[in-house]
């Protein structure tokens, strides 16, 4: 092909339509696999784009997948998005070739409106009029021919979500683009306006042109300024102050003429989009109830409504952590022999520790939530495509507004319960960027699950195995108050958010309630794929670096402490054996030991008691070294700061060790009190036991149920994930508040458990 | 502000009316009109959620939801003929 010049050959096509209007389904239908998701410059607006399959040899059509908008006046920042690569604004995106837009035919009007906003600035523009299956069903016969002429574009009858009219678009499209580029078309507008407005109009299209620059069709852009303040902008902000006094000249005029500027092209769209519909719509059946109208008669029913979300609700979470509980103990068992493979078959020294308990734990680390996480991901996006998401914010709108959140955050801090990381990825359906932020902001204090193995070691060490009131067990219930701590602080932290520093008008919340939806297949395999991506990408790469230098701070610098342990060694074999070692053959000596005992299978003999001595032996150097590391060192440095929190330097080696993911406080914990810790359940007791016997300096019990509250007070506040830290600075593309939600939420978790601590002693509890 | 007719919160559930005033800000009023809500629509309460707000309406063929607050401020009066909408 011409490797000359390779650009002339790329051409940009926008896909582009209202929400809902079934854009995904067709974007995946089109390009299959050959998609990349990434982010428009200094935005979180996700910028999807892939080549069309089909294409000519010579010829490479990218498909941008615009966000879903409803019109050219943004609220929020997706549709801005949406309309700046519309007009040519965004820098790194090329000039648009061609624009298909998605209608929904059984949602005509609304669709419409934009499509003809879309029409208007000048591109060779394909109609893609989609879910004629669903207008049928619903009576109505759209007349293809009749609305092709009338919008003077071609117009492609389908049903995306059973691959009808996706042959025929793509056709359409390298025809288009096959044509010889046209100069932008200054067609005439869609509008039923009174004639005074075509003066003006035509004057602000003139003084456009004029300007030079000119992106789109004049007309188009004149009546989007005249009508749209934050479009016209300050005066020299988006245009020359030529053109600025021009317009608010214009909107004097036409408001002594009795016009209304605002609203008066809006109303002149709708009458001529009413024409149409008049004209191309025949209604051949007048169904009263649709399938979608009876399903929603019972899940937004009064009582039935609340039941079934609970149910739903309930069912998602169940589902998550049984359906993962598999998998996830395959992922730790598969850790577990892949560590002990490379123990057994590497020379014991620094690299075989870097990659067994840097490497591959931090692999580890990364991907055993994988499970959990996609399962959620799964169930976001079944309740995003089945239409249901929508009327679970209906349903929760009341209950969210009292803490000044709308109804779209409440699935994204349900999630958080699993997981914050698909929990704050889910935000990004949540218009208001004030509200989104909030959102983000109180997701981590929801106890996810990797807080569940803390808490649990905790309360079976330090909360005593009683009932009260005779059947409910404290233990239970202490599990089931860090959880309700955790939501009655971020819904007081959300009120607090939102009347200081994220105050601001209270966007009103218009969502629609899209008609019931059959998910297909691919689109949510290819949604699941997208997150996985992202997270892998993202977080998996920081996590394992995390990893790697919480392992050189456990492990150097490294103590002298071996030949103090092997001295102990050699005399606890020589004393129950009767032999004479020394250390030169000591280390022959236990491998010997080892494989003896691996052939009899008794279990009872000397030989295996030993072995269990030496194990422990071995515990306890490896509790040493990691007092005596800069994990250590630094347990230590930070003790006089969680001293008041009533935790010793120990726990602040564990508190530390946690930043890469909470459960690490139990591995950290098990290796410094010495216990044997693995995946197996009594280990937990085993742990507990052993936390039980610490003992402060002043010979007085480490964790009394004083203790592990305020403990588990400081884990459900403190942001300790270094995922979820690096989700919210993508999601936020801020690392202000990034920083900003770390260090609230560690004063918040000092000064609960401050409070926890010395008021609990202050009454007497010990 | 004087608005004709009754706020739509008044209306009963299933009973189409057509919009005479939308008394919000500028914004909002700006985005109902976009959404296809203008004066002279016609538009009918579908139902409140289950906690009582928002209202679920119906609008040229599809769904809705606006809080209580601000279907408290869109007037509607009954419709007097066949209404196209």
């Amino acid at each position: 092909m011409s490797e000359g010049k390779p650009l002339t050959n790329i051409f940009y096509v926008a896909l582009t339509g209202n929400p809902n209007c079934g854009k995904t389904t067709v974007f995946n239908a089109l390009t299959g696999l050959h998609a990349k998701v990434g982010n428009y410059p200094g935005v979180t607006v996700e910028r999807k784009e892939g080549k069309l399959k089909g294409t000519p040899p010579d010829k490479q059509i990218v498909i941008l997948d615009l966000p879903g908008t409803y019109s050219f006046s943004p609220k929020s920042l997706d549709e801005q998005v949406a309309r700046d690569v519309l007009f040519n604004r965004i820098k790194d995106i090329q000039r648009l070739s061609a624009v298909v837009v998605i209608i929904d035919a059984a949602n005509l009007q609304r669709n419409l409106y934009y499509a003809t906003q879309v029409i208007e600035l000048g591109y060779p523009v394909i109609i893609g009029l989609n879910m004629m299956d669903v207008a049928a069903k619903n009576g109505e016969i759209v007349n293809i021919e009749k609305i092709s002429r009338r919008l003077n574009v071609p117009v492609i009858p389908m049903v995306a979500s059973k691959k009808e009219g996706i042959t025929a678009l793509r056709q359409a499209i390298i025809e288009q683009v096959s044509r010889p580029a046209k100069p932008i078309g200054e067609i005439s507008l869609f509008l039923n306006l009174p004639d005074y407005y075509k003066p003006e109009i035509e004057n602000i299209a003139k003084l456009l042109r004029e300007c030079g620059n000119a992106q789109v069709n004049p007309y188009a852009e004149a009546a989007l300024i005249i009508s749209d303040e934050k479009a016209l902008g300050e005066r020299g902000q988006n245009y020359p102050e030529s053109v600025y006094d021009a317009v608010q000249e214009a909107r004097k005029r036409i408001e002594s003429a009795g016009g209304d500027w605002k609203t008066d092209i809006i109303g002149a769209r709708y009458e001529f989009i009413s024409d149409i519909n008049a004209e191309c719509v025949t209604q051949i059946l007048n169904i009263q109830e649709t399938f979608s109208d009876k399903l929603d008669r019972v899940l937004t029913h009064r009582i039935f409504g609340l039941i079934i979300f609970f149910l739903i609700m309930l069912l998602m979470f169940q589902s998550i952590f049984r359906l993962a509980k598999l998998p996830m103990d395959l992922i730790a068992t598969g850790i577990g022999s892949v560590n002990s493979y490379v123990v057994e078959n590497m020379p014991t020294g620094v690299l075989t520790s870097l990659i067994t308990d840097g490497v591959i734990s931090g692999v580890g680390a990364v991907i055993i939530f994988l499970p959990q996480i996609l399962l959620l991901f799964l169930f976001l996006s079944l309740l995003e495509d089945t239409g249901y998401m929508s009327r679970a914010a209906f349903i929760m709108d009341r209950l969210m507004s009292k803490v000044g959140l709308h109804g779209k955050s409440f699935i994204p801090l349900l999630s958080s319960f699993a997981c914050a990381v698909p929990g704050i990825m889910a935000t990004r359906t949540i218009e208001s960027n004030k509200d989104r932020l909030v959102t983000i902001l109180i997701a981590p204090l929801m106890s996810c699950s990797a807080r569940l193995p803390v808490y649990a070691v905790l309360i079976s060490a330090c909360i005593p195995d009683i009932k009260v009131f005779g059947f409910f067990k404290l233990q239970g219930l202490t599990l089931m108050g860090a959880y309700l701590f955790g939501i009655i602080l971020a819904l007081v932290m959300a009120l607090i958010f939102k009347k200081t520093i994220l105050k601001g008008e209270i966007p009103m919340l218009l969502m629609e309630l899209p008609p019931y939806k059959r998910p297909t297949l691919w689109t949510i395999f290819r949604h699941l794929w997208d997150r996985f991506v992202i997270f892998m990408r993202q977080a998996g790469t920081i996590i394992l670096g995390v990893n790697i230098i919480l392992w050189f701070l456990m492990s150097y610098p490294k103590a002298n402490v071996e030949t103090k342990f092997n001295e102990k060694r050699i005399e606890i074999i020589n004393s129950t054996l009767g032999v004479s070692l020394t250390s030169d053959n000591l280390d022959g000596f236990v491998k010997q030991l080892k494989e003896k005992t691996k052939l009899t299978n008794e279990t009872e003999t000397v030989e295996n008691k030993l072995l269990s001595e030496l194990e422990s032996i071995y515990r306890e150097e490896v509790s040493e070294r990691v007092s005596n590391s800069f994990a250590g060192k630094l347990g230590r440095t930070i003790e006089p700061i969680i001293k008041p929190l009533g935790f010793d330097w120990k726990i602040g080696i564990g508190i530390l060790t946690s930043f890469a993911s909470r459960e690490t406080f139990v591995s950290t914990m098990a290796v410094i009190y010495s216990v044997e810790s693995d995946a197996q359940e009594e280990s937990l007791s085993t742990l507990a036991n052993a936390f039980k016997e610490q003992k402060r300096s002043d010979g007085t019990k480490l964790f009394t149920p004083l203790t592990g509250i305020s403990l588990i007070v400081f884990y459900i506040c403190a942001l300790q994930c270094a995922a979820t830290i690096v989700v919210v600075g993508r999601e936020t593309r801020s690392w202000k508040w990034t920083a900003f939600q770390w260090i609230y939420l560690g004063i918040l978790a000092w000064t609960l458990s401050f409070l926890v601590w010395n008021v609990g002693r202050f009454l007497g509890y010990s | 502000m004087t608005a004709t007719g009754q706020s739509l919160t008044q209306i009963a559930n299933g009973t189409k009316c057509v919009i005479a005033a939308i008394d919000l800000s500028p914004e909002a009023r700006e985005r109902m009109f976009e959404l296809g809500l203008l004066v002279g629509t016609t538009i009918e309460v579908v139902r409140y959620a289950p906690l009582g707000d928002p209202v679920e309406v119906k609008v040229r063929g599809y769904r809705l939801m606006i809080p209580r607050t601000d279907a408290e401020r869109i007037f509607v009066v009954p419709p007097i003929i066949e209404n196209k909408g």
